[in-house]
């Protein structure tokens, strides 16, 4: 019999240290056994993919990287020669080129006038989208007030003046024309209500004293602008025009005031708004001296970012215009919506370019003829607001009922419960979806080309069919820059959507 | 008993300019108005200038003779045919590249989505990269590549890149074998006619002896068998009536066999590859948004993994992936317009091209060719909401 021998006995302290993993399920070889060959379907998809990429990617990187032409000159810098067997893409094409792919035709003196629209563009857009910098109320007047006004003048030149006082004056018509066609409509509706229940004789008394009312407003309105045009010249008489309509204008939103219609505020909302218009006018009609440039001669990028910018600009009032729309209570403003949103997005938009091309001009009166890029941009801006009018219906029906009769509740009317409560808050919700319609926009401005704008892609197409370049891989060298472009363009759009949607999931969605 | 009504209640405060029906009417007729004075103008603007113009207006040029010749066209036409018929072709070169696109769209949109989320890492990254890619760039640009950097600068027909004697690619297009059927061919149609009608049946059959008993057939590989074996055999039991035709080199072309022109090849390639690249994230999106719950159970029920992804996750996630596939098609068609941009004679090309330049009617040609593809928007949408109504989740 013995004793255990206590002197002998080993006691542990602490836990073994664990035993390392098996190496086949560590490392680079752990890595490759579960992503690539973790059974046989798996080795046989490993084998075909790198089979594809063996395949794909040394074509590629060779003619991108490898084989491709550098410096030179000319068409002969990028044709196979002896010495130089194979000849990737030709990057002294797009070098060379680069001016007319960014500017088109526009004046080589007067380009600095695009890039500092470029830089004001990229100022606004940093603004718009960078979250750390504040201030997104005055980003917007910026981006979708000032941005819009400085480009016009810079871009277009000395003609501004002239065109913009057209623009206005033409707008101030339109108003008095539709007034004039409204007062004709209820005058003929008055006259064939009035002559099948009393007669036709009767009838025409009436209306020889509605027609005199209609008519003489417009008359005499035509009449006294041409009196002071004559008096004071073209110029002082728009100031006239402008300042007698504006307060007209304000004179009616007094009376409107007075009589509970709207509240002082609003006035004085009115009243800004119509100085800065009058001052932003005032500003662009200053002589800068700046040489007129007319759009048949801008090109390249420089379109495809107005014609994108615009559509962006408009494109976002508008569809929210559209969206509050179709969710109102009163039938023909929902059918009108509608109308317009279901037509404009069962159609191409190919064929709404085409149609703003070809019917537009048969549309306005005569002699009214707007010059190719704005018809252009026309149907641009309807037809993005169209899908941005479902994007932020999305949002609205998202809110819920409770943000609507808490704002109510509070006494706030419709505008100011829209710009206060429901808007921000669903127009938040869905700014990846406005990312990605931007996107698509941006795609979209491609198709100008078709009616004969000359936007990016088009100067690319145009230059790789150039006598000075033509070599067998001028086109692939052409394409393959503007897929860069646009890619990286689009690109870091998407990336930047993705990034809000992460940056807005609190992570408790029901 | 005296009703509300009676009672001397104090009168509202509220004043009548105030009352939202009237302020509602006020408004609506208002705009109403508006929008009829602004259409009344353009109405008026565009008959005026029109008569100015001496352009005559209305459908009559339907049935003249329109002069122009068409390069691809599925009915008889040649430049003594109407426009009536240069409308039809146009309308049927659309269908056509948009219901090519849709049916590979589909299968290559579904290959990458589900590819997107395989384990393989290698695949996975493939698809991305893909996905990424086309989706970035701008259609147009893609239709260019292909036609102008790719399907063109092919080599002639006398050197064209062949294929195994029957497939030859040059810068004419794509040329396939033909299928020459004789006159017993019908025996192999009505052999196919069998074997599909068969299938379905047996299809039918099977499902309710599953639902009944449990137990379940291969009705798939039944099915593939019957349909490709029946032909086979019909094809050799009557003397073999059908033969290839390949395409045999002449001077300066090739001859016979099944040709698709540069701009049909090119429209499709880039038209099946964009949208693939869309229906790729929709499938992917869907498949993602089942719960995980659901492939977990159904793996605790133990089913494989094919036949968890066919019976429990895709049934699911086809509810998601429905709707924005419909407009993903709906997209489609209205992309293949772009089609005017190289060359390919479909319905904007035809109608609002060369059509609206000869007769100069634009109105009638630009609301035509709209309204032809608002009809097709319609009858895609509906057919889809009706198929999104039939697998849509039936709650209480």
């Amino acid at each position: 019999m013995s004793a255990v021998d206590f002197d002998q006995a080993f006691v542990r302290h602490d836990a073994i240290a664990p035993l390392p993993p098996p190496p086949a399920t560590v490392g680079v070889i752990g890595w490759i056994r579960r992503n690539l060959v973790n059974s046989w379907t798996s080795v046989i998809l490993t084998a075909l993919a790198i089979g594809l990429l063996a395949w794909v990617l040394p074509s590629i990187l060779r003619f991108l990287f490898i084989d491709a032409v550098w410096t030179g000159e000319g068409r002969d810098a990028c044709l196979v020669t002896a010495d130089r067997p194979a000849v990737g893409a030709c990057w002294p094409f797009v070098l060379r080129r680069l001016g007319f792919f960014t500017y088109g035709q526009y004046p080589i003196d007067e380009r600095w006038r695009v890039n500092i629209t470029f830089v004001l563009c990229a100022i606004g857009v940093v603004w718009l989208l960078a979250p750390r910098i504040g201030a997104k109320g005055w980003a917007m007047v910026y981006f979708f007030l000032a941005v819009p006004i400085a480009a016009f003048c810079l871009l277009t030149g000395n003609a501004l003046p002239y065109a913009l006082i057209g623009l206005v004056a033409g707008a101030i018509q339109t108003v008095f024309a539709l007034i004039g066609a409204f007062l004709s409509g209820i005058d003929w509706l008055v006259a064939t209500i009035v002559s099948e229940v009393f007669g036709t004789a009767f009838s025409e008394t009436v209306a020889s004293l509605g027609w005199p009312v209609s008519h003489y407003i417009g008359d005499s309105i035509g009449f006294l602008r041409d009196m002071t045009e004559a008096m004071f010249g073209r110029v002082l008489s728009f100031w006239i025009d402008y300042l007698v309509s504006a307060l007209a204008i304000l004179w009616v939103g007094k009376m409107a005031a007075d009589r509970g219609f709207a509240n002082s505020r609003t006035l004085v909302i009115l009243a800004v708004v119509l100085a800065g218009l009058g001052i932003g006018i005032w500003l662009c009609s200053l002589d800068a001296g700046l040489k007129p440039v007319t759009t048949n001669l801008w090109g390249g990028m420089l379109v495809t970012i107005v014609v994108a910018s615009v559509g962006i600009v408009v494109c976002l009032p508008l569809g929210v215009v559209l969206a509050l729309g179709r969710r109102s209570q009163m039938p023909v403003v929902k059918m009108l919506s509608i109308i317009f949103i279901e037509f404009v997005r069962g159609v191409p938009m190919i064929t709404v370019l085409i149609m703003a091309n070809t019917m537009l001009p048969l549309f306005l009166s005569e002699g009214v003829r707007p010059d190719s890029l704005l018809r252009c941009l026309i149907g641009v801006a309807l037809f993005s607001s169209a899908y941005m009018a479902e994007v932020v219906r999305g949002g609205l029906q998202a809110m819920p009922k409770g943000q609507y009769e808490g704002a109510m509740a509070l006494g706030l009317n419709f505008p100011l419960m829209m710009i206060f409560v429901v808007l921000p808050q669903a127009l938040k919700l869905v700014i990846p979806g406005i990312v990605n319609s931007f996107i698509s926009l941006f795609k979209d401005t491609t198709l100008v080309a078709i009616v004969g704008i000359l936007d990016f892609l088009e100067t690319i197409k145009a230059s790789t069919s150039d006598a000075n370049w033509a070599t067998p891989v001028t086109s692939y060298t052409g394409y393959a820059f503007a897929a860069l472009v646009y890619w990286m363009f689009c690109f870091s759009m998407s990336r930047y959507s993705q990034s809000v949607e992460r940056r807005l999931d609190t992570g408790h969605k029901r | 008993m005296t009703s509300i009504a009676d009672r001397n209640l104090p009168k509202s405060k509220t004043a009548w300019y105030n009352d939202p029906k009237l302020r509602s009417i006020v408004f609506q007729v208002t705009l109403a108005v508006i929008v009829l004075s602004v259409l009344f103008m353009a109405v008026d603007n565009a008959i005026y200038n029109l008569q100015k113009a001496k352009i005559a207006s209305g459908f009559d040029f339907f049935g003249s003779l329109s002069g122009f010749d068409i390069s691809e066209h599925l009915i008889d036409y040649n430049n003594t045919s109407t426009y009536g018929r240069a409308f039809m072709v146009g309308l049927l070169n659309t269908v056509k590249v948009s219901v090519l696109g849709i049916f590979l769209a589909t299968i290559l949109g579904f290959t990458v989505g589900i590819a997107r989320l395989s384990p393989n890492w290698l695949i996975a990254k493939i698809a991305t990269c893909y996905v990424e890619l086309i989706r970035n760039i701008p259609l147009l640009l893609q239709l260019l590549f292909w036609y102008r950097a790719v399907l063109k600068p092919l080599p002639d027909p006398r050197d064209s890149i062949n294929v195994a004697d029957a497939i030859f690619l040059n810068n004419r297009g794509l040329v396939f074998p033909a299928i020459a059927f004789e006159e017993k061919a019908t025996a192999i149609l009505l052999a196919l006619v069998v074997a599909v009608v068969g299938s379905i049946a047996y299809g039918i059959f099977a499902h309710r002896r599953q639902a009944a008993t449990g137990q379940r057939a291969h009705t798939v590989w039944i099915a593939l068998a019957a349909i490709i074996g029946l032909p086979l055999i019909a094809f050799f039991a009557a003397g073999m009536p059908a033969s290839l035709v390949y395409a045999t080199k002449t001077k300066f072309n090739l001859a016979g066999g099944l040709s698709l022109s540069p701009e049909f090849t090119a429209i499709l390639i880039g038209l099946t590859l964009y949208t693939a690249a869309f229906i790729a994230e929709i499938v992917r999106g869907g498949i993602r948004g089942v719960s995980r719950g659901q492939s977990e159970a159904s793996r605790a029920l133990g089913l494989s993994t094919g036949d968890s992804l066919r019976l429990v996750i895709i049934p699911q996630a086809m509810r998601i992936i429905i709707p924005p596939l419909t407009s993903q098609y709906l997209n489609l068609l209205k992309n293949s317009s772009l089609a005017v941009a190289i060359g390919y004679p479909e319905l904007v090309q035809i109608f609002m091209g060369t059509v609206l330049n000869q007769t100069n009617r634009a109105i009638e040609c630009v609301t035509i060719t709209m309204l032809v593809y608002l009809a097709f928007s319609l009858i895609i949408a509906s057919g889809m909401n009706w198929y999104n109504r039939r697998v849509a989740l039936v709650e209480r």
